[in-house]
């Protein structure tokens, strides 16, 4: 019988511990299947960081380095200088990229580090039981902001890719997401860009995918699909801000 | 034999990792370490090797984790204010069993504190930098010789027990100019690495560097694993200096620059009669408590002699637990005390106070 669907060989024969409805997982598939397409799951590394995703270094069948909370841009660094015939990628959340490791996102993206990020903006801290993130949206109720976030008090949202698109060694800034089948497809062509970018040495990519968290946001997967549809957008528009390649129009 | 060259010692240092093959610096500016980054970035470009001045001092100890990671040998150095920012790194690096390079350059503290030189972070490098049970081997140099000898010593146990290595020097030592001699070959015996994350190219299962272990069980046996390699530390690289000890009646306890002072003064003690000697804790952790123990045989009273408000002072007190008295002279905020100064105190000591 012919194999229609298998699991990427770049992901390690471990369930997921992922909620139901949660987007982690489907991105996970992408990066292993671009992973696999490529060609490189032997010559990568990537480094986990510290929110829902921080087992990733289990789920990935490639060598794998756990980072402080923050910090995965920097061990990418570490690792990315030490191999630079290797490929480098960090998977990190919104409170680990945009909040408490803003200066390392932005000063790897500065250098052109030649490395490939994968950033989930859930618009919550997923891990810890659902506090405001960098990215949770005016008005947002969250653990942390229980009568709505109060931009006058907790400030506004970052908006990742439209900052770092400013940055000259950044090679590619594009926003995706995972709500249907056209987005899926649109999101690996961007996740395997970035890593092709990286191949080419052309510099910092990051594909910023807005991802659900329905249990911390406390609704229904598809329910939480809608909520991102309707509120997330919005504020957070998909499409390419920056991209280096012919395709992009050498920005 | 290599010829002796002059060289000021965060610049000795500096040279002696690249011959030590370590290849990717990381650092973030501070005074009085700056010779140590300005030195790699003249030296690392020229011979293919990785000079990067970071973002902050977070940034660079990760860079090391993640070079670490990688299997070479990689370093970071600052001075007290930077390198409590390191300490997250720090335990992250010793919670993963990574061996890693880390020199602080002490001054003054708390907070900003001063930039003279000082010793005031003995405490933070032997017990507790960083969050969690780990130790770091702790190396204090006291010659500009020893800022080159003990680099390599640092990668060779740091690797050997896959433990963070420190090299605790100080302004003074940083910054002041002597003959120093490299040894040739250096980088000849860097041990293999199975355990790297460079990729495991369909030959090997990954491998992983990580420091979470959710089931506590588990937890505590990673740890207690890693404690029995301490164990072998303490138990194998113990060093110490003895100085005018095997007939002294006092003894003073003092590492690094104080310990230069304290030999001069052990000098004039003995000069007016006083059987004075020197013990110089070369390694902090582990802390040399057999050369301790073995003097208390002959020695009556200890003084320690540090550039801080005593607390090495603590650790010798431990050792000798209560059978002898040991005191405490030091000063602190960046002053050096003098050998008059050390002096005075054996005398004191000796109960021949003027
Ligand atoms: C230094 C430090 N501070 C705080 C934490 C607690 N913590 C763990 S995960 C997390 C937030 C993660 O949120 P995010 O990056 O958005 O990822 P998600 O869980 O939503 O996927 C926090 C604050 C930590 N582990 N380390
Ligand atoms: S808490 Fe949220 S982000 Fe974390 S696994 Fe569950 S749904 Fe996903």
């Amino acid at each position: 019988m012919a194999v229609v669907f298998e699991r990427p060989k770049a992901l390690s024969d471990v369930p997921f511990h992922y909620c139901p409805g949660c987007t982690h997982g489907i991105v996970h598939r992408l990066v292993a299947e671009v992973l696999d397409e490529l060609g490189v799951v032997g010559q990568t590394v990537g480094v986990a960081s510290v929110g829902c995703s921080v087992f990733s270094y289990n789920y990935f069948d490639c060598d794998m380095v756990q980072a402080p909370h923050g910090r995965a841009p920097a061990v990418a660094t570490g690792l990315k200088r030490s191999l630079p015939d290797n490929v480098i990628f960090t998977y990190q959340g919104d409170g680990d990229l945009a909040a408490i490791g803003m200066a390392e996102t932005v000063h790897a993206a500065t250098r052109g580090e030649n490395i490939t990020v994968i950033f989930i903006n859930n618009a919550i801290y997923g891990m810890t039981g659902g506090q405001m993130a960098p990215t949770s949206l005016p008005g947002q109720v969250t653990q942390t902001t229980p009568y709505g976030r109060d931009t006058s008090v907790a400030g506004h949202p970052i908006r990742v890719c439209e900052l770092l698109s400013t940055l000259s060694g950044t090679a590619l800034a594009q926003r995706v997401t995972v709500d249907s089948v056209k987005n899926v497809n649109i999101a690996k062509k961007a996740i395997k860009k970035g890593f092709e970018n990286q191949i080419n040495k052309r510099g910092y990519s990051i594909i910023e995918v807005v991802s659900t968290c329905p249990t911390n946001w406390g609704l229904s997967p598809q329910e939480a699909m809608k909520w991102l549809q309707d509120n997330m957008l919005e504020y957070y528009p998909l499409g390419v801000y920056k991209d280096v390649t012919a395709e992009g129009g050498n920005k | 034999m290599a010829e002796k060259v002059l060289m000021k010692g965060n610049e000795a240092l500096a040279e002696a990792a690249i011959q030590c093959g370590c290849r990717h610096y990381f650092g973030y500016p501070i005074t009085p370490q700056t010779e140590i980054a300005a030195y790699m970035s003249k030296r690392m470009p020229k011979i293919g090797g990785t000079f990067l001045q970071a973002e902050s001092e977070i940034a660079a100890i990760n860079m090391v984790l993640g070079a670490s990671s990688a299997g070479v040998r990689a370093m970071t150095s600052s001075s007290s204010p930077g390198v409590s920012l390191k300490s997250e790194g720090v335990s992250y690096i010793a919670g993963s069993d990574l061996p890693a390079l880390i020199i602080n350059v002490q001054r003054g503290g708390p907070g900003l504190g001063g930039i003279q030189p000082s010793q005031s972070d003995y405490w933070q490098a032997t017990k507790a930098l960083g969050h969690g049970d780990f130790q770091m081997f702790v190396l204090a140099p006291s010659t500009i010789q020893e800022m080159v000898d003990f680099v390599k010593l640092a990668y060779e146990v740091g690797e050997k027990y896959r433990v963070p290595s420190m090299i605790l020097s100080d302004g003074m030592l940083g910054q002041m100019m002597e003959p120093v001699e490299f040894p040739e070959k250096n980088d000849q015996d860097i041990p293999e690495k199975p355990w790297a994350t460079n990729g495991h190219q369909n030959k090997r299962k990954k491998n992983i560097i990580n420091s979470l272990y959710i089931e506590p069980q588990e937890l505590e046996d990673l740890i207690n694993e890693r404690y029995q390699r301490y164990e072998l530390i303490m138990e194998n690289e113990q060093r110490a200096e003895e100085f005018m000890t095997e007939d002294a009646d006092i003894i003073v306890v003092a590492f690094g620059a104080s310990s230069r002072v304290s030999r001069s003064a052990v000098h004039m003690a003995r000069a007016q009669g006083i059987k004075a000697g020197l013990i110089r804790p070369i390694t902090l952790w582990p802390f040399p408590d057999k050369t301790i123990k073995k003097s208390m045989d002959t020695a009556s009273k200890y003084l320690v002699v540090e550039m801080n408000k005593g607390q090495m002072v603590d650790d010798v007190r431990l050792v000798v637990e209560g059978k002898k008295p040991v005191e405490f002279f030091g000063r602190t905020g960046g002053i050096i005390p003098t050998p008059d100064e050390v002096l005075a105190q054996i005398k004191k000591l000796a109960g021949k106070e003027e």
